[in-house]
């Protein structure tokens, strides 16, 4: 399973590599959306710098959204979902790798999202370590939570406006936990940031959990 | 000569709409089989239910042994499937395409120039991202995908279509050597005069039935 997950991320990479969809389109849309925030709460830093943890995971999942639209676009395209089946990668492989593969390239929007917050909302982040620990688990939750529903949405023709409208309610619990923890993290709140994380450790559990026995199915049915 | 392909009033759905209809067919191994017959008689649905890709929901079918009514996954290993589309990721450049394929399949780098050089694809175009191919180039990498698979069974449906006079040499060629090798191949194609030249036997079907079943000299 951990071959065929790791060939499934590798392939997703490349691709990613080859069209620089994150980097070129992605992930200026989400700084677009720092800016847009700042114009909304017309620069008003303190406001800002007070609603940074949530705006950052906002940006974060609005720009997710795409990333998972994009991994699993290119399995419906050309037929490559019958190529997917009969590939003979277990179906759990397939789950895994495309996690790995949606974790990898959220990290990186979220450098720059978080890059973009530091900037545009003068915001200091007083914990690093706990920062970064609440990032890679939110992080895993979203990417185990678009692996399962971009496969639910995979064979469904209009899937490009039903991923977002199924995977918005089960990103909400996440991106609450992601903004908590991320305010202990930035000094905002004297509430233990961990607990939040084991919160979001729990859903990518679930997720994972429940990813590993449906995927097959998905991929057949779906 | 054993049997790779056994089906007995095999129906398969699509929907409400039965894709087969009582099929009753039998192929050996070895033989080179062309499926013909006007659209929609259920040529492209045989082929992905020898491919486990579509459900038989009543009657017999055994391909490759398996039983497909209670294993249609396991065939699948054994099986190359060509449809109408050719199975690329387009960002992706030909050899990573390649390699990706070959991987999935267990099969060496030496396995993947072997691929490319029977079906003749160009050097140049390795490096050049498969969206940017021609039609016929596009077939010829999803030809050359099938090859890393080491397929008992070939399962093409039109698989000439778009490639120029070499390029259909090429497949021809390829689909000779799989029956001489023991593999099976059955494809479906409307190019009928090159098609005969190649298959072993036609059989016709019609409204998910095999109607005809004609040995080529």
């Amino acid at each position: 399973m951990l071959r065929d997950a790791l060939l499934v991320a590798r392939k997703d990479l490349v691709v990613e590599w080859r069209s620089r969809t994150t980097t070129s389109q992605v992930a200026p849309l989400a700084v677009l959306m720092l800016v847009i925030f700042a114009f909304a709460f017309d620069a008003n830093r303190e406001l800002l710098q007070r609603g940074a943890p949530g705006l950052f995971w906002v940006a974060v999942l609005f720009g997710g959204l795409l990333i998972v639209q994009r991994t699993f676009a290119v399995e419906a395209e050309d037929g490559n979902r019958d190529a997917l089946r009969m590939s003979g990668l277990a179906p759990s492989g397939i789950f895994v790798g495309k996690i790995l593969s949606l974790v990898a390239q959220l990290l990186v929007l979220e450098v720059i999202v978080l890059v973009g917050v530091v900037v545009f909302f003068a915001s200091d982040v007083e914990r690093p370590g706990l920062l970064m620990v609440a990032a890679l688990a939110g992080t895993l939750a979203y990417g185990s939570a678009g692996a399962l529903f971009g496969a639910l949405a995979l064979g469904v023709r209009l899937r490009e406006t039903l991923l977002p409208l199924l995977l918005i309610p089960v990103l909400s619990p996440i991106l609450l936990a992601g903004t908590r923890a991320f305010e202990s993290a930035f000094g905002l709140s004297t509430v233990g940031g961990w607990n939040w994380i084991g919160l979001l450790c729990v859903m990518a559990a679930v997720y994972t959990a429940i990813g590993l026995v449906a995927f097959g199915p998905l991929l057949e049915d779906g | 000569m054993s049997l790779a392909v056994r089906f007995h009033e095999a129906v398969a759905l699509l929907g409400r709409y039965p894709a087969l209809a009582g099929l009753d067919l039998e192929i050996e191994a070895g033989e080179i089989v062309l499926l013909q017959g006007p659209n929609g008689a259920g040529k492209t649905s045989l082929l992905r239910c020898c491919s486990g890709l579509l459900e038989v929901s009543s009657g017999e079918a055994q391909v490759l042994g398996h039983d497909l009514r209670r294993e249609r996954r396991s065939v699948r290993r054994h099986v190359a499937m060509l449809g109408h589309e050719n199975h690329l990721y387009a960002d992706l450049e030909v050899m990573d395409h390649l390699r990706f394929r070959a991987s999935a399949a267990g099969a060496a780098r030496v396995e993947i120039k072997d691929a490319i050089e029977r079906m003749e694809i160009p050097a140049r175009l390795l490096r050049v991202s498969t969206e940017r191919l021609s039609a016929g180039q596009r077939r010829r990498v999803a030809i050359a995908s099938l090859i890393l698979r080491r397929p008992t069974l070939w399962l093409l449906d039109e698989p000439h279509a778009g490639l120029d006079s070499d390029g259909r040499v090429a497949v021809d060629r390829l689909l000779r050597d799989a029956a001489a090798a023991g593999s099976t191949v059955i494809f479906a194609s409307h190019e009928l005069e090159r098609a005969r030249s190649v298959a072993t036997r036609t059989v016709h079907i019609v409204g998910g039935q095999a109607t005809e079943s004609v040995d080529v000299a």
